[in-house]
């Protein structure tokens, strides 16, 4: 166990300093997020007229759950980017060489993940807050906000971490991200779900990210209504996604 | 003249045909803004209820999106291989041809080019296939594809200038989000008058990228406003004049030649 | 054709680059027509600067240059037509085919129509690429591309032709093939050859003049014959049969020459003087000793002992002490 802690901490500590210290990594990560926030909020406000809008904190707050889910998730595929960037440069196998628990690699990715997207999502709730945005919830609705969010960002960095694992180069980049795009957009990013209509309406239903979202906007607004289907759905996630990796990572070991 | 029209057709061709024999440079650019059109356009359909609103169908309204969207991605791509020719040494290869520096650009543009009227085909198919009825008919259609020429020209101009200027592929590749931002901070979701946000306003229509989607847009849910079609077509004549004269320069400068 | 037609010359060429030292630092040399020049040195030394300014994609801080007749600054158009240059990077399309790349350069060259395609082929032929022509050169092994290289480069059958480190890269068949059809072309064709390369067997093979030049100057020139002649006479080699005489078998050689490095770790050498020295002496002087020894051998001088002698270095490992000094030479 300690031996794993300490390959996930030299690992951690070294994802990290590569955010924090190279702009290419660091801007990207925090401007794109906030980008979409501003561009949402700023150009599509007046959707809140829609009748059938019944968000009842306005289109800040509506806006910024998504936001939030979207950074949590993108943060897991840039650090599966630099997964395969890793293999591409050789520093993979520098690292399963020196670690006597391989497992250790991946829990220090992960880390690094959410060291990645608090760093993003504390800014863009500071802005969101400059913005004026209301919130309704209290201490425990949005703490389990930004518990859902973590959630996210573990699954789509275990999701992320296994494609780098199987396809081990750059080539991998956009199979990391396209899924995760199409997942997040097929959601009721725009509008509630009750004002999509046709067959997005039909994708969006059984997409599991809908109800992450949902739960989210209602812990901002203090009435959460899907708790557990959509922790469940987090947690399965989470679960799913880790067997995954950690199958990706067995391949890799095979590949050597 | 025989000798130069040969030579840029010649490297318009060279650049269709490195497009298409790489699958995820052609295949990219068509699906992606389709994709995130199915999206808009299934997410953001209840906007037509705002009093207001231009059309009762979302994707026609967007459907002007792709356009713009897809001649960005493709001239960015096929600039990132322009910038590649200046890293692996192949501009020096056609330095030292009697090649004039103007018909390389030529050339290189007109390849960009056909490569983004072949998508404006692809999207207008689509679109069709999928209900929107161009108010503008048969003529607004050959319009829209000429508008069209003009918009990758004026993307393809400034991507060049920017592939000559850095040599570099990763800062062509850096452009995509510069101009993305462009597209998202303009009229491309929501008619400019339905903006609320009086700053976003006011960006919008600063933001030439809002001209080029309105006239678009115009040849599909209006009827020959001459205006909003005159204003895109010029807007996108100025960045293209701009972008060549820029890429003209740099390209004195990288191909340093006596 | 005038002789000058075919030839190369440059006086005093300099050129600086910004914030660095003097890449190419006052250069005469002078390539008569029909003749294979070999630009020898280590890395950063100058020599794809010099090719680069000569082949006008590069203009010349100070000095002059013609090629073919025509001044490298004033005439850079005509300088172009005249000559054929195969750069240090291969600089290829993956995405066209071998043939491709021909149209495109026959292109460029306004070559059109039946002319375009005899010329083709027959280059093809000519570098042994027919069956791979309608393969993309990402498919394409290094000697190859170079091929491809060199066909591109004769395409519009120019009378001077440059060679950036042809060879670099290459197996020793490729090589090998590469240096009869660069020696065909001069002897037969009556191309003016301008070769660099860092390998000391490429200059001594194919090349009638060598020109060794290192920071940017030359520091040696002429006939690898006549190089070699200048500098000394041979070097001899033992290797003790015992490690433990090292010493006494060094002691011994010395008396005869002065010691020279560049050989086995267990090898004593030294460089006899001009008048050859007495190789039975020697023999003689390790056996009063008492001195096995395992193996001895005679080396004629080569051109790393050239430029050992100018410069105080050997070739090999020059140029990673010239890369750390100066910048990347364009």
């Amino acid at each position: 166990m300690r031996e794993t802690l300490n390959v996930a901490k030299g690992v951690a500590w070294r994802q990290a300093h590569l955010f924090f210290t190279n702009p290419s990594f660091l801007l990207p990560s925090l401007l794109f997020p906030l980008f979409f926030f501003t561009a949402f909020v700023g150009g599509l406000s007046r959707i809140r007229e829609v009748p059938g809008f019944d968000f009842p904190l306005g289109y800040t707050a509506f806006q910024f759950v998504f936001v939030l889910l979207q950074s949590a998730a993108f943060a897991g595929v840039f650090t599966g980017f630099g997964i395969a960037r890793d293999f591409e440069s050789g520093f993979m196998r520098r690292l399963m060489l020196a670690a006597p628990n391989r497992s250790g690699i991946l829990l220090g990715y992960t880390v690094a993940a959410l060291i990645r997207w608090l760093t993003v999502i504390s800014v863009v709730t500071a802005v969101a807050f400059l913005a004026q945005m209301k919130i309704g919830g209290d201490g425990v609705d949005l703490f389990g906000l930004y518990v859902l969010g973590l959630l996210v960002s573990i699954a789509g960095t275990m999701w992320s971490a296994g494609v780098a694992m199987r396809l081990r180069s750059q080539q991998a980049f956009p199979v990391m991200q396209m899924p995760v795009f199409i997942l997040l957009f097929f959601a009721p990013v725009y509008v509630p779900l009750n004002l999509l209509e046709g067959w997005i309406h039909g994708v969006a239903t059984v997409n599991p990210i809908t109800p992450l979202l949902e739960e989210g906007r209602g812990l901002i607004s203090g009435d959460p209504t899907r708790t557990l289907l959509s922790f469940a759905i987090a947690l399965g996630l989470v679960g799913g996604f880790a067997l995954w990796a950690a199958r990706g990572l067995k391949r890799a070991e095979a590949a050597g | 003249m025989q000798i130069a029209l040969l030579q840029a057709a010649t490297l318009g061709r060279r650049a269709v045909v490195r497009t298409a024999r790489q699958p995820a440079n052609v295949i990219f650019p068509l699906i992606f803004p389709m994709l995130l059109l199915a999206v808009n356009a299934g997410g953001l359909k209840a906007e037509t209820q705002l009093p207001g609103f231009p059309t009762d169908s979302f994707l026609a309204f967007a459907l002007a999106v792709p356009f713009v969207q897809g001649a960005l991605l493709a001239t960015v791509n096929a600039n990132v291989e322009f910038a590649r020719d200046i890293q692996t040494g192949f501009l020096n290869r056609l330095a030292l041809t009697p090649v004039r520096g103007l018909v390389l650009l030529i050339g290189q543009l007109g390849g960009l080019l056909t490569i983004a009227l072949v998508q404006a085909v692809f999207y207008l198919v689509v679109g069709v296939a999928f209900g929107v009825r161009l108010e503008t008919g048969v003529a607004g259609a050959l319009l829209l594809l000429v508008l069209e020429a003009m918009i990758a020209l004026a993307f393809a101009s400034l991507g060049c200038w920017a592939a000559l200027r850095t040599g570099s592929t990763e800062a062509v590749q850096g452009l995509f989000p510069v101009f993305f931002v462009f597209l998202f901070l303009s009229s491309m979701n929501i008619p400019r008058n339905l903006i609320e946000t009086d700053w976003f306003r006011w960006v919008a229509t600063i933001n030439p990228v809002s001209y080029l989607i309105e006239a678009v847009r115009s040849l599909v849910i209006a009827d020959w406003h001459w205006e909003t079609i005159g204003l895109g077509f010029a807007v996108a004549t100025a960045m293209s004049l701009i972008g060549f004269a820029l890429a003209s320069h740099a390209l004195i400068g990288r191909m340093a030649r006596t | 054709m005038s002789p000058r037609e075919n030839s190369i010359e440059a006086r005093g060429l300099v050129r600086e680059f910004k914030k660095g030292p003097r890449a190419v630092d006052g250069i005469d040399l002078h390539v008569g027509p029909g003749e294979i020049y070999g630009f020898l040195g280590p890395n950063g030394a100058g020599k794809s600067t010099t090719v680069h300014m000569l082949t006008t994609l590069l203009p010349p801080t100070a000095g002059t240059a013609t090629v073919g007749g025509y001044d490298v600054v004033k005439e850079g158009p005509q300088v172009r037509k005249t000559i054929g240059a195969a750069l240090q990077e291969a600089a290829l399309d993956p995405y066209l085919t071998g043939r491709e790349h021909l149209r495109l350069q026959t292109a460029m060259h306004g070559i059109t129509g039946e002319e375009r395609k005899r010329r083709s082929d027959e280059l093809l032929a000519r570098v042994g690429l027919t069956e791979a022509a309608d393969r993309k050169i990402r498919g394409y092994s290094g000697g190859m591309k170079r091929r491809l290289d060199l066909a591109l480069a004769l395409v519009h059958g120019p009378r001077i032709l440059f060679l950036d480190e042809p060879t670099t890269g290459l197996d020793i068949q490729s090589r090998t093939a590469l240096w009869d059809e660069v020696g065909r072309l001069a002897k037969h064709e009556g191309v003016t050859v301008f070769l660099t390369t860092q390998y000391l067997e490429e200059a001594d093979v194919l090349a009638d003049r060598v020109g060794i030049i290192d920071h940017g100057h030359i520091v040696a020139e002429g006939t690898p014959d006549q190089l070699k002649a200048e500098i000394s006479s041979n070097t001899i080699e033992a290797v003790p049969a015992d490690p433990e005489h090292h010493g006494a078998v060094a002691a011994i050689l010395e008396r005869f020459g002065a010691p020279t490095t560049g050989f086995g770790p267990n090898s004593v050498a030294v460089q006899l003087p001009a008048s050859d020295g007495d190789i039975a002496q020697i023999v003689r002087a390790l056996d009063a000793e008492g001195l096995r020894i395992a193996h001895l051998q005679i080396h004629e001088p080569t051109l790393d002992d050239v430029f050992l002698a100018k410069t105080g270095r050997h070739l090999e490992g020059a140029g990673d002490e010239a890369d750390q000094e100066e910048p990347a030479a364009t």
